[in-house]
């Protein structure tokens, strides 16, 4: 078990220091040199410019930049932004629990939705429901969210209906401390009348854009898992002691069909990241997603290395977290060389 | 024994197997109607892409200054001169979409092309020289996926400049270790078999061994990956296009037109709705197309 972990966690360093490679290596690709495009618009005297390139470290061989620049992240220091001369780092920190109350509501609905219709389709399987719920969950895997994101502003936050609004996280009239950093419950924690309400007509649309995509693939990956799990022969077993079906669908067949669905879910944090910069673009949800595409708007450089740098990092973090956890499950994995 | 090989050598002995096989595969393939379906309609979108300057009854570029947001022909206001509508600036909406699926297909195309090739040879690299290449390799695309799709092509695209061409680069790069990792799985597995022992035996060179021997053998799970990343590759570049980081206006591309259409969905539904119904039944048509597919090509995967 401790030789499984520490494999697992020695995979991480590579993949590491590719990641700060192609974050290190993204600015100095950049037409332009690195000084000039810190500048910004404001532009440098040729003076003030060969004093920079020297004081920031521009003038050093590559390789000892590119040390340097470890030594920076692993402090944590990400540089600056251009736009609001704050930490990088601490800008990501203050906008992600807004990028993650979404994720966290969308892969909610994804998995209440997605796997009791995964089931019932395998359990009746070939009937109507199993046709039109696999029909639905390949239209859903097609979508284009973006899309699917006006397609859900016009049927909804348009007059006839106009149920919700189609900006922000909560209505301007509130204001109110948020300790948890998520409007749901901050909402609910400051009392205020009609906030939590607020805040919930602001998720719904954005929850429900970023949720298709993992909806169809949980929908698909349960009935497959449940299809095959169903044929084995300890389910057959199940049957001829005369067990109750419910009692075989649910205890004996899902708990075995759950770990490749899990691993499904876990490994959906790239597709939610990147999900999320579309979603959130859409509905000006002010999370890390739209933060990361201003900032390559306003050529605000520093930003967008640090968000890089950071997503693919949580990515490769909850990656690694899931396979982990994958190996404590199921013995045969970890054992595996 | 010799004279049975000799047999089975011959041209017309060969061209009657491959006529065996594909009798075989449509057979598995035309049980999915889905499948049918999806082909049926990816070979319409290919046929309105060729003869797109044929079928489309106006110039997707040419503006009616007394036809802006014209509604599609079965509203009030609508005519069959616009059957579909026409946009802000008064563009057919019809002859846009059709010439819209030129620049998709081409997108996807041009993809797989790179991603397919690029892939092959980098797993079949990784597959055959196994220690520190197979070690770079892998973790090189390790390190692709650690980044999410589309955030990836976005940065590759902001490097290059925004344009149709870099965002098919960007999407290439995007889609390609999906095919290195499926390339390299098959060869090693595929390796240890003795067929692959005996042409070794036999004296068959590396070259050989790798794309006569062994990459045959290997190819129909590619198949599938390439039918399902070319659905990928469109809705990527499409949604690069949409962030105003793909095909530049006027472009009539499908993403393009969206992003333009965003301020009017108050007031003209139709322009925000027809390109993005025109990307979801692309892409629905390819992924029914590859799920047929996988079905037939491999009968012991999800016979279901």
């Amino acid at each position: 078990m401790f030789r499984f972990f520490v494999t697992k966690l020695g995979q991480l360093i590579p993949t590491f220091l590719g990641i700060t490679l192609l974050a290190f290596a993204f600015i100095r690709l950049l037409p332009g040199d690195p000084v000039t495009l810190l500048a910004g618009e404001r532009g440098v005297t040729p003076e003030r410019h060969a004093e920079l390139m020297v004081l920031l470290g521009f003038d050093k061989p590559i390789w000892q930049q590119y040390l340097n620049y470890i030594g920076q992240v692993l402090q944590g220091d990400l540089g600056n932004s251009l736009v609001t001369r704050q930490p990088v780092l601490q800008e990501f920190f203050t906008l992600f629990p807004a990028t993650l109350e979404l994720s966290l509501c969308a892969m909610l609905l994804a998995t209440i939705l997605g796997l009791p219709a995964g089931v019932i389709a395998a359990v009746k399987r070939g009937s109507w429901f199993d046709h039109t719920l696999m029909g639905v969950a390949l239209t859903g895997y097609s979508m284009p969210i973006f899309w699917w994101a006006l397609i859900l502003i016009i049927l909804f936050s348009t007059p006839p209906l106009a149920w919700t609004p189609v900006s922000g996280r909560i209505d301007i009239l509130y204001y109110f401390n948020q300790p948890t950093g998520f409007m749901l419950i901050d909402s609910l924690l400051s009392g205020e009348k009609g906030a939590f309400r607020s805040a919930l007509s602001h998720l719904i649309l954005p929850a429900i854009v970023l949720g298709t995509i993992p909806l169809a693939v949980i929908a698909r990956q349960t009935r497959s898992a449940m299809l095959e799990v169903l044929g084995e022969d300890y389910v057959r077993t199940a049957r001829a002691k005369g067990l109750a079906p419910w009692r075989i669908v649910g205890l004996h067949a899902l708990r075995n069909a759950l770990i490749p669905v899990i691993t499904v879910i876990g490994l959906s944090v790239g597709v939610l990241l990147g999900g999320a910069i579309l979603t959130e673009t859409i509905f000006a949800w002010p999370g890390i997603g739209k933060w990361m595409l201003d900032s390559i708007a306003r050529r605000d450089y520093p930003s967008v290395q640090g968000g890089l740098l950071l997503i693919a990092g949580i990515v490769m973090v909850v990656n690694i977290a899931v396979e982990l956890l994958y190996g404590l499950i199921n013995p045969r994995i970890r054992h595996r060389r | 024994m010799s004279t049975s090989d000799e047999a089975l050598k011959s041209p017309a002995a060969k061209r009657h197997i491959h006529a065996e096989r594909l009798r075989e595969f449509w057979h598995y393939f035309s049980e999915n109607n889905g499948a049918v379906a999806g082909l049926g309609i990816v070979i319409l979108l290919v046929l309105l892409a060729v003869f797109a300057d044929v079928v489309a009854p106006h110039s997707p570029i040419q503006q009616y200054r007394d036809h802006f947001l014209t509604p599609p022909v079965w509203m009030e206001g609508g005519s069959w001169e616009f059957i579909l509508g026409t946009d802000a600036v008064g563009r057919d909406m019809l002859s846009r979409l059709i010439h819209g699926a030129r620049y998709s297909l081409y997108v996807g195309a041009i993809v797989i092309a790179i991603a397919f090739s690029a892939g092959i040879s980098l797993g079949l690299i990784a597959g055959f020289f196994r220690g520190t290449v197979e070690t770079l390799i892998a973790r090189t695309m390790d390190i692709i996926l650690a980044f999410p799709a589309i955030l990836l092509a976005l940065v590759l695209v902001t490097i290059l400049g925004p344009s149709l061409t870099n965002a098919m680069i960007a999407v290439s790069v995007v889609v390609l270790p999906h095919f290195v990792r499926l390339t390299r799985a098959s060869v090693v597995s595929e390796s240890s078999r003795d067929y692959v022992t005996s042409a070794r035996v036999a004296g068959a060179r590396l070259p050989r061994l790798m794309f006569i021997t062994v990459l045959p053998n290997c190819m129909a799970p590619l198949i599938v990956q390439a039918t399902l990343s070319f659905s990928n590759a469109i809705l990527e570049a499409a949604a690069l296009g949409f962030l105003g980081q793909g095909a530049q206006p006027p472009t009539p591309e499908w993403g393009a037109m969206l992003a333009d259409s965003r301020e009017f969905i108050t007031r003209a539904w139709w322009v925000v709705t027809f390109p993005g119904l025109a990307i979801l039944i692309t892409v629905l048509a390819i992924n029914l197309f590859g799920d047929g597919l996988r079905d037939a090509l491999d009968p012991k995967m999800k016979r279901s």
